[in-house]
């Protein structure tokens, strides 16, 4: 290749990481700077980093709270998604379902409502059940949500798992819970690791029925929180990067650990037709 | 078979179904049941007033303007998304140092939460000591700017949403057989001739898939421009989900607000139609 032509491959590359990294850098950088710097420009960068805005928010116990909350509430969508949809797979994949098609359609159709489709019932229904402004509401909105794409997923990746085995399995007086339990789960464990995670990190950024479902500290997510964030006189432009910076870590954590799973989740079906 | 057995097996599906109908299904039936209504809870008011709410819509200038702004917001940032993320695909499927560390961080946005990536980009915007006017060296109020608000919003969505698009776009490269573009360079066809007749043809699937996911996702956009605008500035950035999330819990219309929500489910409905129509063929034409 060209020497001019490798050149602009770079140029292309910088560019795009600049996009992609610069905002999230650049909330970084302010997250980090003394607040009597956050209102000028220049400096870019900040004469001296300060943790000051970080141990703030970190000591604010709404917020600690607000942290806590989301980690219920993503945690328990993926027990709650896990406990529904690996059986409903498990059933449609290998034990030969009579209107296993329609179904399987269904879901595909089911998987496709926006949240607004069933926002406002829902809203209704937890307040006469009495339990609007709780973690479990909103783990239950979650839950639906990502619960036929789960199911999808799940059977696709069980489905890849030899029919053989199962019947293998059954001749040997093995139930179909044990076949379950000790055959389809442990060669699922990749599949399910990539269904867990995305489900965790949709919940974990889910907004429309966190927002509307919740109403106060106790049961808030912390994507309502941080909507939520501008200060009674000043806008506390420090303390909101901070917060924004902690409540990233979490999820792009995962995304650089598993990266493999999840991109092998995203793109299941998608590509392979 | 006893029909012991059958129930059993059954049995397995049965609570996923319960609960997809009595948390989704049902619901989303009341929200059709609800917007032949008017319904203010908080008053006590609920009485059937057929399709009054329908006529109503059709009159609502506010309506007709989130609608425009919905579709204008879906079809700008996902013809962007595509045309980012196929470039970046390109880049990124290129061999060189490194390439792992680039395909990870490309995808930190796709981590991102949609409100967190709205306050990235509020900052950034920020008309006093934002980042973007002090790099360009002007002083434009973007977020409360009527001809800016909209389209600040959707690079901010492009920002968010392009990984996803890298990721699905660089799967479908990856599975085009490396030998299709060696025989065609033995035939002499130069870079341009091998993107326009391999690469693109064997991606289209992909392609609409993408444009599927991405265009269903936009048009329901809510969280981003809730946080960055709020609608604002007058209504200029308002889209469907908003206009219907402040009639349903600002104003307390559930009457009103479910026929909005009705509207916007099903402009994403005929939308996702319409692609799969679209995809179907391009599967078939495939074989």
């Amino acid at each position: 290749m060209p020497s001019w032509q490798r050149l602009g491959v770079l140029l292309l590359l910088a560019a795009m990481l600049g996009f992609i990294l610069g905002p999230f850098l650049w909330q970084v950088i302010t997250a980090l700077k003394p607040t009597a710097e956050l209102g000028q420009l220049p400096p870019l960068l900040p004469s001296r980093p300060t943790g000051q805005h970080f141990s703030t928010v970190l000591g604010t116990p709404g917020f600690l709270r607000v942290f806590l909350n989301s980690v219920v509430v993503a945690g328990g969508t993926v027990l709650l998604v896990f406990l529904l949809s690996v059986p409903a797979a498990y059933a449609l994949a290998k034990l030969g379902l009579r209107g296993r098609n329609p179904i399987l359609a269904l879901l595909l159709c089911l998987s496709m409502f926006p949240p607004i489709a069933n926002v406002a019932p829902l809203y209704l229904l937890f307040i006469r059940l009495g339990i609007r402004d709780s973690l479990l509401a909103v783990v239950l909105a979650h839950s639906v949500y990502t619960l036929p794409f789960a199911v999808w997923i799940l059977t696709n990746f069980f489905q890849e798992i030899p029919d053989d085995l199962y019947r293998a399995a059954r001749v040997d007086g093995c139930s179909r819970l044990g076949v379950l339990r000790h055959i389809v789960l442990p060669l699922a464990v990749p599949g399910m690791l990539s269904v867990g995670l995305l489900v965790f990190v949709f919940s974990w950024n889910e907004f429309l029925y966190a927002l509307t479902l919740t109403a106060s500290e106790s049961a808030r997510t912390l994507p309502v929180a941080i909507s939520l964030f501008p200060g009674v006189h000043e806008i506390p432009w420090g303390e909101i990067a901070a917060a924004a910076v902690l409540a990233t870590l979490p999820t792009v954590l995962l995304m650089f650990i598993f990266q493999r799973r999840i991109i092998s989740g995203l793109t299941a079906g998608a590509v392979k037709g | 078979m006893l029909w012991r057995e059958r129930i059993g097996r059954y049995g397995y599906l049965a609570p996923a179904a319960l609960f997809a109908a009595s948390i989704a299904l049902v619901p989303i039936l009341v929200t059709f049941w609800l917007s032949f209504h008017r319904q203010m809870p908080i008053f006590g008011i609920s009485r059937f007033v057929g399709l009054e709410n329908y006529r109503f819509l059709l009159e609502d200038a506010r309506f007709w303007n989130a609608l425009g702004n919905t579709a204008y917001f879906a079809a700008f940032s996902v013809v962007l998304e595509l045309g980012l993320g196929l470039t970046f695909a390109l880049l990124l499927n290129r061999q060189f140092r490194g390439r792992a560390v680039a395909r990870a961080l490309v995808l930190i946005p796709w981590a991102v939460p949609n409100v967190v990536a709205a306050r990235f980009w509020e900052w950034v915007y920020n008309a006093d000591f934002g980042v973007l006017n002090y790099l360009l060296g002007i002083k434009i109020n973007w977020l409360g700017d009527p001809l800016w608000a909209l389209h600040a919003a959707i690079l901010a969505d492009v920002w968010k949403t392009t990984p996803f698009v890298v990721l699905l776009l660089l799967a479908g490269l990856q599975v085009i057989p490396e030998e299709l573009y060696q025989a065609a360079r033995i035939d002499g066809a130069n870079a341009w001739q091998l993107f326009r007749h391999i690469t693109l043809p064997l991606l289209k699937p992909v392609i609409l898939l993408v444009l599927l996911f991405r265009t269903m996702d936009a048009a329901r956009i809510f969280d981003l421009i809730f946080v960055l605008t709020g609608g604002g500035p007058a209504n200029e950035t308002e889209t469907l989900v908003v206009y219907a999330y402040k009639l349903l819990y600002r104003t307390l219309q559930f009457g009103y607000g479910s026929t909005l929500s009705v509207a916007a489910f099903l402009f994403i409905l005929a939308l996702s139609l319409a692609y799969l129509h679209q995809l179907r063929r391009a599967w078939e034409l495939r074989g």
